[in-house]
C-alpha cells in the first residue's frame, strides 16, 4: 500500500514555489530518505504530506486521504518532527506529553513509556521544557511522536544535535515503526547515519526529484 | 506579439503586456466602450449637479445655503454603506467559496467605502457646524456609528497590507470584513441606548419638506452619486485583478526559474 | 434518540476539547505571569494618574470610575490577546494545535475563556482599587459581577478571533489594536453604563446594558467558532 503518493506537486510558501513538480511516493513499511541541499524543498516536502500546506497545483494523497479535500484527516495520523519542537516552554515534559495525548485523543497511559524510550532523565521530566538541553527538548519532541503512533513519520534532521545514543535511539525508532507497517520519510544531512536506515533514497533539488535509488544493502521487510 | 520588434526592452514589456489580457480580452487597461461612457456622462451629471445644486436650488428657509451640502453628503453616505455591504458579501463568499473574484470585490468595495464615508464624514461636520453649531455631537447615533465603521475598514485595509500569500490575505480580511458587518448593528443599538439626542434630520425626502427643484437636485445627485460609486468600483476591481494577473505571470516565472535549478 | 447521543458527545467532545485549550493557556500564564506582571502596574498607574488628573477631586473621580474601568478593560485585553497569540508562537508551538486534530472552534472557545479569566482578575483588582482610592461606592455588587463577566466574554471573544487574524504576521501588534478598539466600542459604551447603575452614579437600568454586553459576546463567539478553522488554516 502507498502511503504517500504525489504527482506534479507544486507548493507555494509565501510566493516562492518551495516544491516545483514533485513526483513522489512512499510504500508502507519503507523508510525514504530525503536528500538535498539547503533550499532544495525537504522541509516543505514533509510539511506537505503532513496536511500542513496547501497543494498549489497537482495532486496528492496520504494514508489514503486526498490532500485537496482531506487535510484535516492527514494530520491526524502522521507525526512531524521539523525545526523546531513544537512544545510549550512553560511547560515541562510531561505536561506537554499530556496535552498532546489529550488533543489527539490517544490516552495518557503511555507518557512515562514514551518518555523512558526516549532515555530522558526522570529528574528532567517535571521542569519547563525551556530550560532542557536542546538534545533533551528533542527527545521530548520525538517522545510526543512515538506516543501518538503514527501511521506516517515525517522526520526534518531527527539525528540533529542528539547525542551518539540519542542517535541510537533514533535509528531504533525508525527501524521498528517501519517494522510495523508505517511509512517513514527522513530529510537529512547526515548521510552516514541515515544511509544504512533508509530502503531507497530521492534527492532534490530546486523543488523537484532529480534522483531516486533503492538501497541495495537495505531491503523493505515487507 | 512580434519577435522581431526593435529594442530588447519594448518586447520584453509587449509580451509582458500580452500575458495580462485575459480578463478584457484585449490589452491590460481598465478601460471598456461601456465604463469609458458611464464616465463621461457622470462627469457631465456631475456638472448638471453643480449647476442646479450651487445656482439653481433656492437656500433653506432654515439653514440656509448649507442645504446644498445634502448634494455631497446623503449620496455618499449611501453610497459607502452600499461600498461596505459589497466587501461584506465579498468577505462571505471568499471563506464560503474561496472565490477570488469576490475576494478582489471585496478589496474593492473597501477602498471606495472608505474614500465615501470620509467624505461622508467630512461634508456631515461642516455641515453641522452652521446648522447644528457643533463639528462633532457625540449623541448623534448616525454619526458615531458612521465614524466606527469608517475606523472598522481602515484597519481592513491595514489587514490587506499585512503581506503573505494571496490566501491568507484573503482570510485574514474576510474576518475582518464580516467582523465589521455584524458588528455596526450592535454599535447602532449601543449608541442609540447611550444618548438618544439625536439631532440627525429625518429623511427630508419623504416628508415632503423639500422644494420641487431641490428634490429633483437631490434624485439626480443620487443617480450620478450611484454611477460614480458603480465606476469605482468596476475600476478598482478591474486594477485588482491585473494585479493578481501580473502577481500569477511572476509566479509562473518563479515556477520556471525554480524548475531551471533542478536541471543545472 | 440516537441524534442526541450523538450532540451529546460531540458537546463533550467540544467542551473537553475547550477546556483543554484554556487551561494549558492559564497553566502557561501562570509559570510565566506575563500578563499579570505588565498590567497590575499598569492598572494601578492608571488609577494613580487619573487621580493627579482630575485634580484629586473625589466627585469627578467618582463620575469618571465607570469609563475608567472600562477603558482600562479593553487596554488590558489588547495586552492579554497579544500574550494569547505570542504562547502559540513560540518554537513551532502552533503546528501542535493544528496537527492534534482538535476541532478549531473548541481552540478558540477556549483561548477566549482563558483570556476572560485573566481580565476578570484584573477587573476584580481595579474594583477594588476604585473602591479604597477613589472611594466609589458599590451600590449592586452583583450588577457590577455581571457587567465584569458579561464585557470580559465580549471582549475576549472579539480580541481572540481579531488575535487571530493578525497572529503570525510582523507589524501585528499595531494592528491589533486599530481593529479592536473601534469594534469594542458598544463594550466601552455599554460596560460603563452598567458599571455606572452598579456603582450608583448614572441612573440607567445597568441589566439592558448587561444584555447588550452579552448580545457582543454571543455574536463575535459564533462568528469566531465558524472562521477559526479557516484562520488557522491560511494565516
Amino acid at each position: 500500500m502507498k502511503v504517500v503518493r504525489l504527482k506534479g506537486a507544486v507548493v507555494l510558501v509565501g510566493r516562492f514555489p518551495a516544491l516545483a513538480g514533485v513526483d513522489f511516493s512512499v510504500e508502507s513499511g519503507e523508510v525514504v530518505l530525503v536528500r538535498g541541499a539547503n533550499g532544495a524543498g525537504k522541509s516543505t516536502l514533509l510539511h506537505l504530506c503532513a496536511g500542513l500546506l496547501r497543494l498549489s497545483n497537482g495532486q496528492g494523497d496520504v494514508l489514503g486521504c486526498d490532500l485537496a479535500s482531506a487535510r484535516g484527516a492527514v494530520r491526524r495520523r502522521v507525526g512531524l518532527l521539523g525545526h523546531d519542537t513544537a512544545l510549550y516552554g512553560e511547560l515541562t515534559a510531561t505536561e506537554n506529553l499530556r496535552l498532546w495525548a489529550q488533543a489527539s485523543r490517544v490516552g495518557t497511559t503511555d507518557i512515562t513509556g514514551a518518555l523512558d524510550r526516549l532515555e530522558l532523565p526522570t529528574s528532567r521530566r517535571d521542569i519547563a521544557v525551556d530550560r532542557l538541553s536542546a538534545g533533551q527538548r528533542r527527545r521530548v519532541a520525538l517522545a510526543a511522536i512515538v506516543l501518538r503512533r503514527p501511521e506516517l513519520w515525517l522526520l526534518d534532521e531527527p539525528h540533529a544535535g542528539l547525542d551518539s545514543s540519542g542517535r541510537k535511539i533514533v535509528d531504533n525508532i525508525i527501524t521498528s515503526a517501519a517494522s510495523a507497517g508505517a511509512g517513514v520519510l527522513l530529510a537529512s544531512h547526515e548521510l552516514r547515519l541515515s544511509d544504512d536506515l533508509a530502503h531507497r533514497s530521492v534527492t532534490l533539488t530546486g523543488g523537484r526529484i532529480v534522483g531516486d535509488s533503492a538501497n541495495s544493502t537495505n531491503e523493505p521487510t515487507q | 506579439m512580434n519577435p522581431q520588434s526593435s529594442s530588447t526592452t519594448t518586447s520584453t514589456e509587449e509580451a509582458a503586456a500580452a500575458q495580462i489580457t485575459g480578463y478584457l480580452g484585449g490589452p491590460a487597461r481598465t478601460r471598456t466602450r461601456f465604463t469609458f461612457w458611464l464616465g463621461t456622462l457622470t462627469l457631465v451629471g456631475f456638472a448638471a449637479v453643480a449647476a442646479l445644486g450651487l445656482l439653481a436650488v433656492p437656500a433653506d428657509d432654515v439653514q440656509g445655503d448649507a442645504v446644498r451640502i445634502i448634494f455631497v453628503h446623503v449620496p455618499s453616505a449611501l453610497g459607502a454603506y452600499a461600498a461596505f455591504g459589497v466587501t461584506a458579501i465579498g468577505s462571505l463568499m471568499w471563506l464560503w467559496r474561496r472565490s477570488l473574484w469576490w475576494d478582489t470585490a471585496a478589496h474593492a468595495g473597501a477602498e471606495v467605502g472608505v474614500l465615501l464615508c470620509g467624505l461622508t464624514l467630512v461634508t456631515g461636520m461642516l455641515w453641522g457646524r452652521p446648522t447644528w453649531g457643533t463639528y462633532w455631537e457625540w449623541g448623534d447615533v448616525r454619526l458615531v456609528t458612521t465614524l466606527i465603521l469608517f475606523l472598522v475598514m481602515v484597519g481592513y485595509l491595514s489587514v490587506r497590507s499585512l503581506g503573505g500569500d494571496s490566501a491568507s490575505v484573503a482570510t485574514r480580511a474576510a474576518v475582518v470584513g464580516l467582523v465589521g458587518a455584524i458588528n455596526i448593528p450592535i454599535v447602532n443599538r449601543s449608541v442609540t441606548w447611550w444618548a438618544n439626542r439625536t439631532l440627525h434630520q429625518e429623511s427630508s425626502l419623504t416628508d415632503g419638506k423639500l422644494e420641487d427643484l431641490t428634490l429633483f437636485t437631490l434624485v439626480l445627485a443620487f443617480v450620478v452619486g450611484a454611477m460614480a460609486i458603480y465606476w469605482m468600483l468596476i475600476h478598482r476591481f478591474r486594477i485588482g485583478w491585473l494585479q493578481r494577473q501580473i502577481s500569477d505571470r511572476d509566479l509562473s516565472e518563479a515556477l520556471r526559474t525554480r524548475q531551471a535549478e533542478a536541471q543545472q | 434518540m440516537t441524534i442526541w447521543r450523538t450532540l451529546w458527545r460531540d458537546l463533550k467532545l467540544f467542551v473537553d476539547d475547550a477546556a483543554l485549550a484554556a487551561s494549558k493557556d492559564l497553566r502557561i500564564e501562570w509559570r510565566a505571569r506575563t500578563t499579570l506582571a505588565q498590567m497590575l502596574p499598569f492598572a494601578a498607574l492608571v488609577l494613580v494618574l487619573f487621580g493627579f488628573a482630575f485634580d484629586a477631586n473625589r466627585p469627578t473621580l467618582e463620575l469618571a470610575t465607570p469609563g475608567l474601568l472600562a477603558m482600562t478593560m479593553l487596554f488590558v485585553a489588547v495586552v492579554a490577546v497579544q500574550r494569547s497569540i505570542a504562547v502559540e508562537s513560540f518554537d513551532g508551538a502552533r503546528r501542535m494545535l493544528v496537527l492534534s486534530g482538535m476541532a478549531p472552534a473548541a481552540v478558540f472557545a477556549g483561548k477566549a475563556a482563558a483570556v476572560a479569566v485573566q481580565l476578570l482578575i484584573i477587573m476584580g483588582l481595579l474594583t477594588v482599587g476604585v473602591v479604597v482610592l477613589y472611594d466609589a461606592a458599590v451600590e449592586s455588587i452583583l450588577l457590577v459581577v455581571a457587567t465584569g463577566v458579561a464585557a470580559a466574554l465580549g471582549l475576549a471573544t472579539a480580541g481572540s478571533l481579531l488575535g487571530a487574524v493578525v497572529a503570525g504576521a510582523k507589524t501585528q501588534q499595531a494592528v491589533l489594536s486599530v481593529l479592536l478598539l473601534p469594534v469594542s466600542a458598544p463594550v466601552l459604551v455599554a460596560a460603563s453604563r452598567a458599571f455606572g447603575d452598579g456603582f450608583g452614579t448614572v441612573a440607567v437600568n445597568g441589566w439592558s446594558w448587561v444584555g447588550l454586553l452579552l448580545a457582543f459576546a454571543a455574536v463575535n463567539a459564533a462568528l469566531g467558532a465558524a472562521v477559526y478553522g479557516a484562520l488557522l488554516e491560511d494565516a
